[in-house]
């Protein structure tokens, strides 16, 4: 995957002169996670910057950049790092083109690794998704694998809002056959089909889209995986579309229960077809505990294949929310 | 030996230094070694060449200060007096780890030693430590707050904002940059306009003093005289010590962007072979003495891995503890 996000960042440079990247240690050492190699070698210093360890410096200068003409791209590379720039994403760049009575727009992209699943402690493993996905003017896109993150970071690049990209760090290393090119530019707000299904409406977002489509592999019911690829604007009609065909859906997150993604999600669908589902709508997530450190810990606590497969086997025996797998330690 | 007897020798004993050093050396080797034979998970940054750094500081510091630090802590950690096999423990996600093995390498804490929770975050732990050293000035107390950070780390705003705090508020913290010249993978030069961090002081009107960090008597007495200041409610200090990691920023890193020959020069400058040259010439160890001090530190360590990984994983019911207060 992180070839294929160096090949739409390559791609979008040739297109548009106007787009430049930095962040820190992207530039000479081609990014910690090499997601920007041979970028200063093709489009030099000029366009292609490294940082100091500055992410409210860098993200606010990008923000000024956008205001003024430019389409900067910033890599930040732990999502957790945005922390200490939030004012300037959410604050300043999400509101520009709404206090400027629509007379600036904020053309920026905001590239960040994502997620648990290698070993770095609860610092370092989160998605964070929530803290930027209640923001009116502020796009969220979220990567499942090359192919996604090569189209959805194209169009990201070229959207006139401020986007942030979220790149699950376990799917960096991730190979697959893929197209580059217009043919494979993915549009922000449009949801993926990744299987195909009659029972039960999965939808997943990032590194849960493998695991959903793994426990989907053999089950004894047919699941439909929808891959939402972007959580705002979310695609509504996917999402009707595909219930109205399964009357059943779970949502499959990596992030903790209690304010998650699925929520939203999961009360939109409930709200508008309520008297057509078959079964509670339930939500495959973490527990409400930080990322632990350790192999197996780190495996129980993401939603793996098994218990996917587990929660919706006995949704769709019982038509009950199953018990979550950490009520015992509760 | 108890950690307070381990801060007592620091503090008299000079051989003491110099075994403390011995023994972060050889923690940190094996700590590496661990991660590239595989053995444990996730990522991990050793500091060796920064031992003088860790150990002058545990000199200088009471038991009843603060200390914060950064992802790079197994040193600080050890020095402070941290039992080498609850640091290995964590690493290997232990439940003899310093936070029971559901942290990691990057976050280890002993609240008896006076180690707040290590930060990932890169400048975080700056304004933590200024707070620290508020409930000394608020309490009327004469403890002090100690910050340890990389060069890297006086770029983001928490270091410039914490310092203006301290400074403003004349908090007793002492700002130790510990300059071992990259970020990660970029030299200070291409991030940094200025080569001493130590000239930021100006700005904060507060003293600011570059230090040998290969010294570990120098780094003793500098950070001792700047706790003498701030104890004396004077107000904060920053010192730069001058320094070098020897291993890459973390387990991945090779440290291939480094100048061919300049890892060599800095060996040249080891803080444990100044260390042990000195206190030889100046009569406190025979070199049989020396040698008998590297294998008893090898021996913890070895000691430490074999306690730490005979001992219980952490469970997934441990995941669960310690998310809220009671
Ligand atoms: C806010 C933030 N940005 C980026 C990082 C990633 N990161 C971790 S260590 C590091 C380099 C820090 O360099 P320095 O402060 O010199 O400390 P050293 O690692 O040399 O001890 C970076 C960029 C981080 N942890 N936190
Ligand atoms: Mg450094």
């Amino acid at each position: 995957m992180n070839q294929a996000i160096a090949a739409a960042l390559a791609d979008e440079m040739h297109g548009d002169p106007d787009v430049i990247m930095f962040g820190e240690d992207i530039a000479a050492a081609e990014g910690p996670f090499k997601t920007s190699a041979g970028l200063l070698k093709s489009f030099g210093p000029l366009r292609v910057r490294d940082t100091p360890i500055s992410e409210m410096g860098f993200l606010g200068a990008a923000v000024g950049a956008a205001a003024t003409g430019l389409r900067p791209v910033i890599e930040i590379m732990f999502i957790e790092f945005i922390g200490v720039a939030l004012d300037q994403l959410v604050t300043e760049a999400a509101k520009f083109h709404y206090l400027s009575r629509g007379t600036i727009t904020v053309p920026l992209t905001v590239r960040g690794s994502v997620g648990a699943g290698l070993g770095f402690g609860c610092q370092h493993s989160q998605t964070l998704e929530t803290w930027m996905y209640g923001n009116p003017g502020l796009k969220l896109a979220v990567a499942s694998g090359p192919a996604s993150a090569y189209g959805l970071l194209r169009s990201a690049i070229r959207d006139n809002n401020p986007v942030v990209m979220l790149e699950p760090r376990v799917l960096y290393a991730r190979r697959a056959q893929m197209e580059t090119g217009e043919d494979a530019v993915i549009p922000l707000g449009k949801a993926a089909v990744a299987r195909e299904g009659a029972d039960v409406t999965l939808v997943a977002l990032g590194a849960m889209v493998p695991n959903a489509l793994a426990a989907a592999e053999g089950a004894p019911w047919s699941a439909e995986v929808i891959d939402l690829q972007t959580l705002v604007p979310y695609d509504k009609e996917a999402l009707l579309e595909s219930v109205a065909k399964t009357k059943r859906l779970v949502t499959v997150e990596e992030n903790p229960l209690t304010g998650g993604w699925g929520s939203e999600i999961t009360s939109f669908v409930a709200g508008e077809m309520f008297g057509e589902l078959e079964a509670p709508p339930i939500r495959v997530t973490c527990p409400d505990i930080h990322v632990p450190f350790g192999k197996e810990l780190e495996q129980r606590y993401l939603p793996n294949p098994g218990y996917i497969a587990e929660q919706v086997g006995a949704l769709l025996e019982t038509g009950r929310r199953p018990p979550h797998w950490w009520e015992a330690y509760r | 030996m108890t950690f307070l007897e381990h801060r007592r020798k620091l503090q008299t004993s000079r051989p003491a230094r110099y075994e403390a050093m011995c023994e972060i050396r050889a923690f940190e080797d094996r700590a590496q070694a661990l991660f590239f034979e595989g053995l444990v998970h996730g990522t991990t940054h050793t500091s060796q060449g920064q031992e003088a750094v860790s150990v002058g500081m545990a000199v200088a510091a009471r038991p009843t200060d603060w200390v914060t630090c950064t992802y790079r802590g197994h040193g600080h950690a050890l020095a402070l007096g941290m039992d080498p096999s609850v640091v290995m423990g964590e690493i290997m996600g232990k439940r003899i780890g310093s936070v029971g093995g559901v942290g990691g390498s990057m976050h280890l804490c002993e609240v008896s030693v006076g180690l707040l929770p290590t930060f990932a975050i890169v400048g975080a732990g700056i304004p933590v430590a200024a707070g620290a050293a508020l409930t000394s000035q608020v309490r009327g107390t004469d403890d002090a707050a100690i910050a340890l950070f990389g060069d890297g780390a006086a770029n983001i705003g928490a270091f410039h904002e914490g310092l203006n705090l301290a400074a403003i508020w004349k908090l007793p913290v002492v700002f130790i940059c510990e300059n071992n010249h990259y970020g990660e993978y970029s030299r200070i030069d291409l991030t940094t306009p200025v080569e001493d961090i130590a000239v930021r002081a100006v700005s904060y009107d507060m003293p600011g003093h570059v230090v040998d960090g290969q010294d570990v008597d120098a780094v003793s007495e500098a950070v001792g005289a700047a706790l003498a200041r701030a104890r004396a409610g004077e107000g904060p200090t920053l010192l730069e010590m001058k320094t070098y990691r020897y291993a890459g920023h973390s387990r991945a890193d090779p440290g291939a962007y480094r100048p061919e020959g300049e890892l060599e020069r800095w060996k040249e400058r080891d803080p444990i072979a100044i260390y042990r040259t000195r206190l030889i010439e100046e009569g406190e160890l025979t070199p049989e003495e020396a040698g008998d001090i590297e294998d008893r530190a090898a021996r913890r360590i070895v000691e430490a891995e074999e306690t730490a990984a005979g001992s219980e994983d952490a469970t997934v019911a441990d995941m669960f503890r310690y998310i809220y207060a009671p």
